[in-house]
């Protein structure tokens, strides 16, 4: 026994609950990574946002520009405008620091959209998992609050623009909207309040509860564990992959620094928000092509598309911007937020799954998810009107006009198409570019045979199949040395005589333990090549 | 049940040995550590953004590649397997735990009258924490979104504050106008504009509001709010750059094209004896986006 795992433990008994941890395991595919590069992008958040704050001056007090960039010397600028711009051109790496904040807050946002993305698609949500589910919605809104946030800080010309529509927008809530918008801004419009009160929500408040969600996030899966995928030998009550440590530490520690890496690249070499080119905000100047970060464009397309109906109630008005951008993130968040217990209630499906679906396998939960998803692309489009006008030489009617259309056609269209691709490769074990493995034997007599996997039929109830010892192939992703000296192959589905039964012959093979192999990437024809049969689910096929 | 020693022994029978990836491991940190010392240097001479940012990408992604490729080719990669411990505890356990909360749970029912007078200071508590927000955090409403500064016989100024002459503008110009005293202020803003004077449809009762073809509109969108600032001649209308809503300068500056639903309000002008222009009153409504109170 080493001394500090004496020491440790006689304190607080680390050695019990330290093996737990150590040995966790998890399971082993890249979609699981989205959301470690969301949790990565926002430890670089925390790192580079606590830098800026060391040089950033939350204050809309005006005073004469004397620093190091000649265009705007002498002019009447603030001094959040003044210390971004000494940020930017005096401070040491205050530029690649302010850039790598600025994309990690994009890359941050984006890495949850996707994992969320990936989440509803597999199904990951369902029970257990329907508050994860909600912690994570709620992160997500917090993170597109906390980036607009901070986007407004420099008191930039195009911050201030949006700050102004914000504005607009929180006085368009019915009843209390003026009283709120009062409160929120200090005010009416602009005020000298609203940099250094969005600067504490930025820097304090929105990161600590994202923190305590995120630790919330974190904590339920670990003891809920991972979800996985369905393949050979992964059942409802077990997860196959990598032990936490060290295969597991090591990957995702390195991918940290990859993730960090990406960013400081993108901080130092690819230019964002220049905001030296903008001005400092001056509520009557304009500049053109007014366009917010990404994860905003929805909305600022929502708000392009929305006719212009004013409803005057019994002498009150529900002002047109209210629908676009108060109704329908209401919805969207509500929805969103509700979706495992509309799904739930829709399915009336009250059994625990750890396992995920593929996509396919759920036609109609696939197709409903893309057809809104499709539906919020086609708004993040539209926050483009002008610039598409502009470019492709049409007019601004035409294109406004198109994307009216647009918006309600496409989701329909995407639904149609996704539901049917779905239903016919559903049930078909690795369709898509992934064939299912031959194994190849060496029998006794010194004769090579081959066997092809068994295609997966996931049904969950009865999937707790004990796989035969012997063979249990889940056609891979990474290698595993020691199996190529055990002559286990794996090639791409590709001759027709594949109909033994995958236990015949191949006792030399055992492995004894949990029998789960990869296949050796580094064998000729292993992975995945070439067009193989696909086999449909017995008795599903037409439906 | 998570797994036993020698389940993960069986999968590492011994290290795992790959002198090709131990190179590749090597070779990233010491790649990673010479961009940290040309990064120091870098410090040293002064920085420069793009300098720093690729050493800083080779520092940190050789640290990445090194460790990812260590944890991927030189430790053992399983596939391991854990079982699932049951989440559900038993009805035995539900029970005890619900008798550990009710002797709690008793104590609050038990004391009905205590437990209100709890809920009660503890409400009012929280409750009158809301009173430093509501009296602090922003001024009430009021009629601050109906009043703009505009009064009778108010000055137009410049946003530099030099107040404006019929001489200032050509046919066909345009100026963005303030209140005297309140050159600048975001609510008051609007847009001064000189069309040729022969086109313009007078709505009825502004007859006399345009005097020489000046006209004054708000240059708050109606929309949300943004400035409304570009004017183009040529169709006599003017743009709001955050949605693209027109507004059709000759006709009161009713909308045209856009999300923007109600014209820009216009302010009735006047030209004094010293050929100064002025507002004739403040607008006959509130400027800028709707809100509840609006009718
Ligand atoms: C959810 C996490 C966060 C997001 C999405 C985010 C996003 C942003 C964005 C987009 C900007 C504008 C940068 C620019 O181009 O100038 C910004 C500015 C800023 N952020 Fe953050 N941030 C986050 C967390 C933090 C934290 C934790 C801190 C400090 C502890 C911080 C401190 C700052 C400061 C001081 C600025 C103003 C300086 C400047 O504008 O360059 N941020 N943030
Ligand atoms: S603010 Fe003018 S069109 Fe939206």
């Amino acid at each position: 026994m080493s001394q500090t795992t004496d020491w440790l433990d006689e304190r607080l008994g680390v050695a019990k609950g330290g093996r737990k941890l150590v040995n966790k395991i998890f399971p082993d595919h890249w979609s699981f990574m989205l959301g470690e590069i969301a949790l990565y992008s926002f430890i670089v958040l925390l790192f580079t946002g606590v830098f800026l704050t060391l040089f950033f001056v939350p204050s809309s007090h005006e005073i004469i520009y004397h620093g190091s960039y000649a265009p705007l010397r002498g002019q009447k600028v603030s001094e959040a405008y003044a210390s971004t711009l000494n940020i930017s051109f005096n401070v040491r790496a205050g530029l690649v620091m302010r850039q790598m904040h600025h994309w990690a807050a994009n890359v941050f946002i984006a890495a949850i959209v996707v994992h969320m993305l990936r989440i509803f698609f597999t199904g990951a949500f369902r029970k257990p998992r329907e508050m994860n589910w909600v912690v994570g919605v709620l992160l997500m809104i917090l993170a597109i609050v906390n980036g607009f946030l901070g986007y407004s800080l420099p008191d930039d010309l195009i911050s201030g623009t949006g700050i102004r529509i914000a504005f607009s927008i929180v006085l368009s809530v019915p009843v209390v909207g003026s009283y709120l918008a009062f409160l929120l801004f200090g005010g009416n419009f602009p005020g000298d309040s609203i940099i250094p009160r969005f600067y504490t929500i930025h820097v304090l408040l929105v990161p600590g509860i994202i923190i305590g969600l995120l630790a919330a996030h974190l904590g339920m899966m670990v003891r809920q564990k991972h979800t996985q995928f369905p393949g050979k030998g992964k059942t409802n009550r077990n997860v196959v992959g990598i032990a936490a440590w060290p295969a597991y530490a090591f990957q995702a520690g390195g991918f940290f620094f990859l993730t960090a890496g990406v960013l400081a690249a993108l901080g130092g070499l690819v230019q964002i928000n220049p905001i030296w080119l903008y001005g400092q905000y001056i509520p009557y100047k304009v500049s053109y092509a007014v366009q917010p970060d990404w994860y905003m464009g929805w909305l600022d397309g929502a708000l392009r598309l929305m006719p212009s109906w004013e409803t005057v109630m019994f002498g009150h008005m529900i002002p047109t911007v209210f629908f676009p951008a108060v109704l329908l993130p209401g919805v969207t968040f509500t929805i969103l937020a509700m979706w495992p217990f509309i799904e739930r209630k829709w399915t009336k499906d009250d059994s625990i799954h750890n396992l995920l679906e593929r996509p396919r396998d759920n036609p109609k939960r696939t197709a409903l998810g893309a057809a809104v998803l499709s539906f919020y692309v086609v708004l993040f489009f539209a926050s483009s009107t002008d610039v598409l006008a502009n470019s492709f030489n049409t007019s601004l009617n035409f294109v406004l006009w198109s994307f009216r259309i647009l918006v309600f056609v496409v989701p329909p269209i995407v639904w149609y198409f996704t539901f049917h691709l779905c239903k016919e490769t559903s049930g078909v074990y690795n369709a898509g570019k992934r064939k299912r493995a031959l194994v190849i034997n060496l029998s006794a007599s010194g004769e090579y045979s081959t066997v092809e996997t068994e295609p997966y039929f996931e049904k969950e109830e009865e999937e707790i199949v004990e796989l035969p010892e012997e063979v249990a192939f889940h056609s891979g992703v990474t290698e595993h040395k020691e199996t190529a000296n055990e002559l286990m192959f794996a090639t791409s589905h590709s001759s027709a005589n594949m109909k033994t039964s995958p236990t015949d012959d191949i006792g030399p093979l055992r492995s004894g333990g949990t029998g789960i192999f990869r296949i050796p990437r580094n064998v000729p024809g292993g992975g995945a090549t070439g067009m193989g049969s696909r086999k449909r689910r017995p008795g599903k096929s037409e439906e | 049940m998570t797994i036993s020693p020698e389940e993960l022994n069986h999968h590492s029978t011994g290290p795992v040995e790959s002198k090709s990836a131990e190179r590749v491991v090597a070779m990233s940190f010491l790649v990673s550590f010479l961009a940290t010392v040309a990064l120091g240097v870098t410090f040293w001479q002064g920085g420069q953004p793009q300098l720093e940012g690729t050493f800083l990408f080779v520092a940190l992604v050789g640290i990445g590649v090194g460790t990812v490729s260590w944890g991927k080719y030189l430790v053992p990669q399983g596939p391991f397997v854990e079982e699932r411990e049951e989440l559900v505890s038993t009805e035995a356990e539900k029970a005890a735990f619900e008798a550990s909360l009710g002797r709690g749970t008793s104590e609050l029912t038990r004391r009905k009258a205590l437990t209100r007078l709890l809920g009660l200071s503890l409400g009012a508590l929280g409750l009158i924490q809301l009173f430093p927000f509501v009296r602090s955090l922003g001024p009430l409403p009021k009629n601050s979104l109906t009043l703009t500064n505009w009064k009778t016989n108010a000055r137009l100024v410049k946003p530099d504050g030099t107040p404006i002459s019929v001489n200032d503008l050509e046919v066909g110009g345009i100026l963005t106008a303030f209140p005297e005293g309140f050159a600048g202020n975001a609510y008051d803003q609007v847009v001064l504009v000189r069309p040729s004077q022969s086109a313009i449809v007078t709505k009825p009762g502004r007859e006399s509001w345009a005097p020489q073809g000046y006209l004054a509109y708000s240059k708050v969108c109606t929309h949300a709010g943004c400035p409304v600032g570009l004017y183009q001649q040529l169709t006599q209308q003017l743009l709001c750059p955050c949605h693209q809503s027109l507004f059709d300068v000759m006709t009161g500056a009713t909308p045209v094209f856009g999300p923007a639903p109600r014209p820009l309000p216009q302010l009735p002008l006047l030209i004094d004896s010293n050929g100064f222009l002025r507002a004739q009153a403040g607008f006959d409504q509130p400027v800028g986006p709707g809100y509840w109170e609006r009718s």
